[in-house]
């Protein structure tokens, strides 16, 4: 289901992810909260940042263990678990959260 | 759980004229999920797959050699590249990606992922595994 962002008709897969990667833009991922009813906050941002980060360096959207270790590793230990990043994100911080920051869906992820 | 294999990941082709070289780092990050012990092995043209300097803008193809980075954070560290294909192409390790890992039993220390072996010493270590996936 295409996406409306700032004037723009943006193509996404059947489960939400942006067909087009370089279109992303930070408006992409508040209209995609809101479709689930969720409201992004900076913890949410820190997250989502940290994904775009992770994918410009290494080309991958990780998987959920991998990111947990990592957040740990950069934001400290009271984030860097998966209880944390669960409430953050109960779809799944691998899948909603890679969805929110324009990354394809983890590899691995089913 | 006591039922760990060795799979052991073998790539012997050049990374981008065919398909093989993105499956395998792409099963080998799923397969990174279930606690196995993974290692890979490059030889012949597989080498290429980790040089360093790798620019595909002209293929119109992604670059997918940065996420052999990422390797040692999926607790991937043992990477042996053949000796004999790297001297064949006129290469040597300082041309390959310097891939590590943080050792978690040694205080986070970073250490080389790639072992470089012989032909020979890479058969034996062939020889060890329980599971070999060509590609």
């Amino acid at each position: 289901m295409p996406i409306e962002v700032n004037g723009k008709t943006l193509e996404t897969d059947e489960e939400g992810y942006l067909s087009n990667l370089t279109e992303w833009e930070p408006a992409v991922a508040g209209i995609m909260a809101k479709l689930d009813n969720c409201e992004l906050t900076d913890s949410h941002w820190e997250v989502i940042n940290f994904l775009r980060e992770y994918y410009e360096e290494y080309q991958i959207a990780p998987a959920v263990r991998v990111l947990t270790k990592a957040i740990g590793k950069k934001l400290g230990p009271d984030k860097g678990n998966s209880k944390y990043l669960y409430e953050l994100f109960p779809y799944g911080p691998g899948k909603q959260a890679c969805k929110y920051a324009g990354l394809p869906k983890p590899t691995g992820c089913v | 759980m006591s039922d760990i294999k060795k799979f052991m990941y073998v790539n012997r082709r050049a990374p981008y004229g065919t398909v093989y070289a993105w499956e395998s780092l792409e099963v080998v990050l799923i397969g990174a999920a279930f606690d196995q012990q993974v290692s890979l092995a490059f030889l012949d043209d597989g080498v290429y797959q980790i040089t360093k300097g790798q620019d595909t803008t002209q293929l119109g193809i992604k670059n997918f050699s940065p996420t052999f980075s990422a390797l040692g954070d999926y607790g991937i560290t043992n990477i042996f590249v053949e000796k004999e294909s790297l001297e064949k192409r006129g290469l040597t390790v300082a041309d390959l990606i310097p891939l590590k890992y943080e050792d978690e039993n040694d205080n986070y220390a970073e250490k080389d992922s790639i072992k470089l072996v012989s032909a020979s010493d890479l058969v034996k270590v062939l020889e060890e595994q329980d599971v070999l996936l060509n590609f």
